[in-house]
């Protein structure tokens, strides 16, 4: 049993090192510090500097354009990503809809997605859910009817991320009605945002923030050369894709540099006369998620250790998802508990670049509340918790 | 990067769990554990001849050179079988100090023998007053001659009763609470002014409080320097924490399944009740438990192997974790198994038991917790 990495690894790991200290740009860098929202154009310039050094597809095979990394190559990645605190790459087209064409698709379509996704020249966006299919996505009513060279979609898309930025919309509709279960007749569609009938509607979080959408399909046609893989499929593709996602929002490497931080803000943070650190009660709540996750940490580890040696990933791998997004928002808490009155003020205007005004406290302060609202989302997407532990209940334990 | 066993830890591992799958059911425990010595000193020949009790010992000393990773291999194992026999007290707790300071001499009288299995020891490392405070020393010792004269009480020992040999930790110098000033004394039990009143342990295992009233010890009996026993004594009992974890662990992994196996054989409302979501979320959680106890487990071991300022973190952190999410995957075993999860005559409750007991010992999940919170205040 241990631990270490090899030396190649390791090597591995300062060329990682290297390129965060050289090639992270400065106002990039600052602006995630100060945990100010990020421009679409500030997105794009880092996972295009990504693409550069040829590591935009971390998971994608090489003969995609990927970098064929091992497990542990991912892992070492992901902790010095977290460790500069970098962008958090936007997944929907390099984490899902570039892995469902690349293994689904046709040779047409990958020749015609695959290097825009990779280069982060097109920007995507996921259409799951709708307004009535949540949890339950099988109950998606999204239709797509064939009319010769094309489908006509009608329907509504919704909680689409950052929809408003993007360029393309990958869908699940139905093509099928006069079907026996509900997962059947249901396709994976590709669609260009700019065709007619396509409306994107703001959803407003309790952040404030606009980082989620509607979007309305009213007639809209799709040439069948945009479905992926075979008509009726979509619901299969789709859950390769969700399994994806899953394993991808633990967020280990962010949580640890997360509360690495924390440490430090503590000493600096006052409580009457003497620093955060003194109180007892918060130090004790701060240690117990550090105990919660340097676990979940090893639970991640045996995970890869076992895909690294060719196996299934045990049950533990089933429980990231859950237990990683609990810590998140438990660290979101800590961060909250630890700015008092800083945590109050609603300033996210003081974080842009025009901004001229005096600032009000520090933005690991004043974005603490926000930042805590916000990710209340975490136990939410993706498949909630409570539908991650129905899966581990039938799958797993066999119940 | 990589989990997987050495041959000699499969070897042992595999060693062990033939052993409790094969000659160590919960009707067979039970009759150990009610016997008179709480344990059954055969099959304890058994461990010796198969080696066990020599783990953690150096080659030089006669044993496998084994670290906290071996020790959490067997000690999850006898957990899953609830095993009785003295292997905390005699190898853990006696062994741990005499590995550690005993001389040449002392350890081909006492150490050899207890590998060989030949000699019952414990070590006497609290007191009545001392909570989970190890530099709490109120037992004295004064020079006498060429000897010493011990007085004081030990509190919670081990199989105290079965005990021919008592490591005894006495004040030599300085006050109670003094790390400096302690001395470890090798006590035959039999010596006079010692009085024992041994108990039963809630969890069906036995201890011992003692008395020494005027205990007269030569001078070879002291183990290592005088005044220096404290490194000793902290190194074992921390040795020891991360082995009652990791028979936690095991411990833990047995009531899930159970509780899980359970669930869908008992039916009510014409259903098993493995069907009712409001336990299948709860399961899950008892699997999560699990996962990241073993988990924990892992790095703890490894960690405490390194040595290190991280390795007192990785104990209290495990112990923490065993404390708090262990006790409470023990509740919900319990609850799931309804009206049977209370009564003495399912093994759940014994496990459970057990699981309860190792939160009381060296340190509670709130003792451990402050000290991991005043680490970095």
């Amino acid at each position: 049993m241990q631990v270490t990495f090899s030396a190649e690894e390791r090597e591995f790991r300062e060329e990682v090192r290297a390129f965060f200290r050289d090639e992270y740009p400065e106002d990039i860098r600052e602006k995630q510090a100060q945990g100010a929202e990020l421009d679409p154009e500030d997105q794009v310039r880092w996972q295009q500097l990504l693409h550069a050094k040829g590591w935009a597809g971390i998971n994608w095979p090489v003969e995609y354009g990927g970098t064929g990394w091992s497990p542990v190559q991912k892992y070492i990645f992901a902790t010095e990503e977290a460790n500069a605190n970098a962008p958090i790459i936007i997944p929907f087209g390099l984490s899902m809809v570039g892995p469902v064409i690349y293994t689904f698709g046709n040779d047409e379509q990958k020749q015609r997605f695959l290097p825009d996704i990779l280069a982060s020249r097109v920007w995507w966006c996921q259409g799951y859910s709708e307004p009535g299919s949540g949890s339950d996505l099988a109950s998606l009513k999204m239709r797509a009817e064939l009319a010769g060279d094309h489908f006509v979609v009608n329907g509504t898309k919704t909680w689409t991320t950052l929809g408003q930025h993007a360029d393309w919309i990958f869908c699940l509709a139905r093509t099928n009605t006069d079907v026996a279960r509900r997962q059947e007749g249901i396709s994976f569609l590709l669609v260009d945002m700019k065709t007619p009938g396509v409306s994107v509607k703001p959803i407003i979080l309790l952040d404030g923030t606009h980082e989620v959408n509607e979007i309305h399909f009213d007639n809209v046609k799709v040439p069948v050369d945009n479905l992926v893989g075979e008509e009726g499929k979509g619901w299969t593709y789709g859950k390769v894709l969700l399994q994806h996602e899953r394993t991808n929002i633990a967020g280990v490497a962010r949580s640890r540099y997360r509360v690495r931080r924390l440490r430090k803000q503590v000493q600096k943070s006052v409580r009457g006369a003497s620093p955060l650190a003194g109180d007892k009660n918060y130090m004790r709540r701060l240690a117990a998620v550090e105990v919660e996750l340097k676990s979940l940490e090893y639970t991640e580890l045996r995970t890869l250790a076992a895909v690294a040696s060719g196996n299934a990933p045990g049950p533990e791998s089933s429980i990231l998802k859950i237990k990683g997004t609990e810590i998140q928002q438990a660290i979101d808490m800590l961060y909250l508990q630890a700015s008092g009155y800083y945590a109050l003020p609603y300033v996210p205007d003081q974080y842009a670049p025009d901004f001229s005004g005096e600032t009000i406290g520090e933005g690991l302060e004043t974005q603490s509340a926000l930042r805590y609202f916000n990710n209340r989302k975490a136990s939410i997407y993706g498949g909630s918790n409570e539908i991650q532990k129905n899966i581990i209940a039938k799958h797993v334990l066999g119940l | 990067m990589d989990f997987s066993l050495n041959e000699i830890q499969e070897m042992l591992a595999d060693s062990i769990d033939k052993f409790i799958d094969n000659e160590y059911d919960f009707d067979t425990r039970q009759k150990h554990a009610a016997s008179a010595a709480g344990y059954n000193p055969d099959v304890w020949s058994t461990f010796a001849e198969l080696g066990w009790t020599a783990v953690p010992f150096s080659e030089d000393d006669g044993g496998f050179d084994g670290g906290p990773v071996d020790i959490m291999l067997m000690m999850q194992r006898f957990g899953r079988g609830l095993v009785v026999e003295p292997f905390l007290a005699n190898v853990v707790l006696a062994g741990g100090i005499l590995k550690r300071v005993a001389d040449a001499g002392q350890k081909q009288r006492w150490l050899q023998a207890i590998i060989g299995g030949e000699l019952q020891a414990t070590l006497a490392f609290t007191e009545p007053q001392a909570g989970y405070d190890l530099s709490d020393v109120a037992t004295t010792a004064k020079p006498d001659g060429d000897g010493w004269i011990l007085n004081g009480r030990k509190g919670f020992v081990p199989n105290g009763a079965t005990s021919e040999l008592l490591i005894v930790p006495a004040r030599t110098a300085g006050e109670p609470g003094d790390e400096s000033g302690i001395t470890l004394f090798a006590v035959a039990a039999d010596t006079q002014g010692i009085s024992c009143n041994a108990y039963h342990t809630i969890d069906g295992l036995r201890a011992a409080e003692f008395r020494l009233d005027a205990v007269k010890v030569a001078g070879d009996t002291v183990l290592g320097e005088a005044g220096a026993g404290y490194g000793a004594l902290d190194e074992t009992i921390a040795d020891a924490t991360l082995a009652v974890c990791a028979e936690a662990v095991g411990i833990m992994r047995v009531l899930k399944d159970k509780t899980i196996e359970y669930s869908k054989s008992r039916s009510q409302f014409g259903v098993p009740i493995g069907s009712f979501q409001a336990l299948q979320h709860r399961m899950v959680d008892m699997l999560t438990e699990c996962e990241q106890a073993q988990s924990l487990l892992i790095w703890a071991a490894m960690t405490h192997a390194a040595g290190g300022e991280d390795a007192s973190r990785a104990v209290s952190s495990i112990k923490y974790l065993v404390g708090t999410s262990g006790q409470k995957l023990g509740e919900e075993a319990v609850q799931i198994h309804g009206g049977m999860g209370v009564t003495w005559d399912l093994d759940v409750a014994h496990y459970f038991k057990r699981l309860t007991a190792i939160g009381q010992m060296f340190g509670s999940a709130d003792w451990h917790l402050d000290r991991l919170a005043a680490r970095a205040a």
